[in-house]
């Protein structure tokens, strides 16, 4: 194909430059093929894809949910409550006491006998003849839950903390910064057996609800969170911020003149979630340690209500007769803790641009 | 003059630098500087890194607050209280395409965000009419609009960036060296986008930019900068052909021809030295550590910006 262009350059025979007469003008037809378009992604959905190769990752949100389903419906399935003591037909079996799993007791094995029907004790008895299964199921609840809970309140108080400190900087963040830094010295235990006794006295629940059944010391450990843990999400954030703030398009949406809430809202926040959904995340886990320890050295949850770390401190005094009894806390603890903690690597390995392939 | 949209008297911008525990010295980013732009004018101001180009630029918008002078703006003082109806009318466009566009918000979100601050729509269908008639002035398709400005390339993320300042139809925008940051094909692009603009809307520019080839291209009148202050100002023409200030005459001479005879045969002023910190300015003239025409005056006193005849100003003793 020739090109009868009469605007073209004339080539010179001894030029090694391609002779231009000989390329024809693209159509529109042939231009539009060469925009190669990939699909529109979102960050948030890319990280996720890249969240779902790691198998790791996908094996924690499996196992996470797995102990999800069985908290929350199995309890329902289960014909004994966390607090009730074993009857057979309405008399108290007195046999059931320390059972292994899948044993029955000697009244149990009478009842059977006789044509009654008895649910299994899947992780036998306690020492006060209680399923120790539901007991189990119930601590993993609590402490799931005080994990979950203690997160949100360090993150809700750190984020508004870390922001307004990263945001305005200057002396509001020297000073911010100060308190934060007195805080972090205090010591933690200190504060929760002084908070947890002061409490006791101070709050008085109606009994029947849930924060009764929680028991004061629960509560102090959510208000003992709510005023040291969030320090170091707070500082987090703050740092975030400061890296964030100096993009030209925070610039840029100053010179629109969009007022700070706005900017810290659509800019700020949202250019720093990968980092805050990662740390809540590695966070909850360290809730739950917390919490577990606290229970282990008697300042968890009020009897009869279990959580894991009661649960692993009674089995204690047995611990060379029924050692299972410690065993299976222990594994649970173990499981949220590693699942979590594996989630938030999966995560942040995810969402940091940094490591993108 | 009525025709006069900007106007812009002894501005100053200090920084304050911590040298010492208890000592500050101020960083003397832009030291009296003074020009105005009429409507639908276009004013260049080149200089090298550093010379306080950018910090005009955003003093004006007040993203910085000024230490000294004012900034009239159609009549009117630009202040603290009224910046933010202010900036319905002044807009700017950035340096680097990269950094400022937020990576989390599509295409829409970014041109719709002075919509949504100033609130200049009725409703949602309003919106995306708006948005896509800025898209398509600036040259991009309307099937971009969900897409996020990672997927762009430079050029097209600067039209982005252009398309945002235009959203509030604004009567001036200060473009910060909004081409240095794209390669030379997209360079011609953007800039004849920029001068389409100016006939369709008849908005003024503040052109920022440190390649001057660019600048005599794109405006009327040009401004050089030198360590914060405007060392000469001239219409384009007049300052490319007949620059009195040493230093636009070195700045000159750097451009690159691209013809190798000429730039064989002329004479390349080279200017020896640093330029000198903010921080330590030198007494008087600050361009005289490297000028070779200095004098004794000139380490004396700072010579002002005065006409030379025909509206072109310079800030020199000799010429």
């Amino acid at each position: 194909m020739e090109n009868k262009d009469k605007n073209l350059p004339k080539k010179s025979f001894l030029s090694t430059q391609i002779d231009l007469s000989k390329f024809a003008p693209a159509t529109d037809e042939e231009k539009a093929q060469q925009d190669v378009m990939s699909e529109s992604t979102t960050f948030f959905k890319d990280g996720m894809k890249r969240l779902f190769k790691n198998p790791l990752a996908v094996l924690s949100i499996v196992l996470l949910s797995l102990i999800l389903f069985t908290i929350i419906f199995v309890p329902m399935f289960v014909p004994y409550e966390y607090d009730e003591i074993l009857k057979v037909d309405g008399k108290r079996d007195r046999g059931a006491q320390n059972l292994a799993p899948f044993e029955y007791s000697e009244m149990e094995q009478e009842f059977i006998a006789n044509g009654g029907e008895r649910f299994p004790h899947i992780l036998g008895t306690d020492e006060l003849c209680r399923d120790y299964f539901v007991r189990v199921i119930y601590g993993t609840r609590v402490s799931l839950a005080v994990g979950l809970f203690a997160s949100i309140i360090v993150l809700i108080i750190g984020l508004i903390y870390g922001s307004i400190s990263g945001y305005l900087g200057g002396k509001v963040d020297l000073v911010m910064m100060r308190i934060v830094d007195i805080i972090y010295s205090l010591p933690d235990m200190l504060i929760i057996i002084l908070l947890s006794v002061v409490l006791n006295e101070v709050l008085v629940f109606k009994p029947g609800t849930i924060l009764a059944e929680l028991g004061t010391n629960m509560i102090s450990i959510f208000i003992v969170f709510g005023l040291l843990y969030w320090v170091s999400m707070a500082r987090l954030i703050r740092g975030q911020i400061l890296s964030i703030k100096e993009n030209e398009y925070i610039l840029a949406a100053r010179s629109i003149g969009a007022k700070p809430t706005r900017i810290i809202k659509k800019h700020i926040i949202p250019n720093c979630l990968s980092v805050i959904i990662i740390s809540v995340a590695l966070q909850i886990p360290s809730a739950i340690f917390t919490e577990s320890y606290l229970s282990f050295v008697g300042l968890g949850v009020k009897a009869p209500m279990p959580s894991l770390g009661s649960l692993a401190n009674a089995a204690r005094d047995g611990i060379m007769s029924y050692p299972h009894k410690l065993v299976f806390p222990a594994i649970m603890i173990c499981l949220i803790v590693l699942s979590l903690n594996l989630l938030g690597d999966g995560l942040r390995d995810a969402f940091d641009p940094k490591l993108k392939r | 003059m009525s025709d006069i949209l900007l106007e812009v008297n002894d501005l100053k911008q200090y920084f304050p630098i911590r040298t010492g525990f208890f000592q500050k010295t101020p960083l003397k980013a832009v030291d009296g500087v003074s020009f105005t732009i009429g409507k639908g004018e276009t004013l260049g101001l080149v200089g090298e890194s550093g010379c306080g180009k950018t910090t005009v630029g955003r003093s004006i918008l007040r993203l910085y607050e000024p230490t000294a002078g004012q900034v009239i703006f159609d009549g009117e003082e630009v202040t603290k209280n009224n910046i933010n109806s202010m900036r319905k009318k002044m807009q700017m466009v950035f340096q680097d395409p990269y950094s400022s566009l937020d990576p989390r918000m599509t295409v829409e979100d970014i041109i719709g965000e002075p919509l949504d601050v100033h609130k200049l729509y009725s409703n949602k269908k309003e919106r995306r009419e708006k948005i896509l008639e800025l898209m398509n002035y600036v040259g991009l398709n309307s099937e971009h609009a969900t897409r996020y400005a990672h997927e762009f390339s430079g050029g097209q993320r600067q039209r982005i960036g252009i398309a945002r300042a235009l959203a509030v139809d604004p009567q001036f925008i200060v473009c910060d060296e909004p081409v240095s940051a794209l390669d030379v094909s997209i360079q011609a692009q953007v800039i004849n986008m920029f001068e389409e603009l100016q006939e369709k809307l008849g908005v003024a520019y503040l052109f920022i930019a440190h390649d001057l080839l660019v600048v005599h291209h794109i405006s009327k009148r040009i401004a050089v900068m030198y360590l914060g202050k405007i060392v000469e100002l001239a219409d384009s023409d007049e300052l490319n052909n007949n620059p009195l200030h040493p230093y636009t005459q070195s700045l000159l001479s750097a451009v690159p021809i691209p013809d190798p005879d000429i730039a064989r045969s002329r004479q390349r002023i080279v200017l020896e030295g640093d330029v000198p910190s903010p921080l330590k300015m030198p007494t008087g003239c600050p361009f005289r550590t490297r000028c070779q025409y200095a004098t004794e005056q000139c380490a004396q006193e700072c010579p002002t910006l005065t006409d030379r005849g025909g509206g072109h100003m310079s800030a020199c003793f000799n010429k």
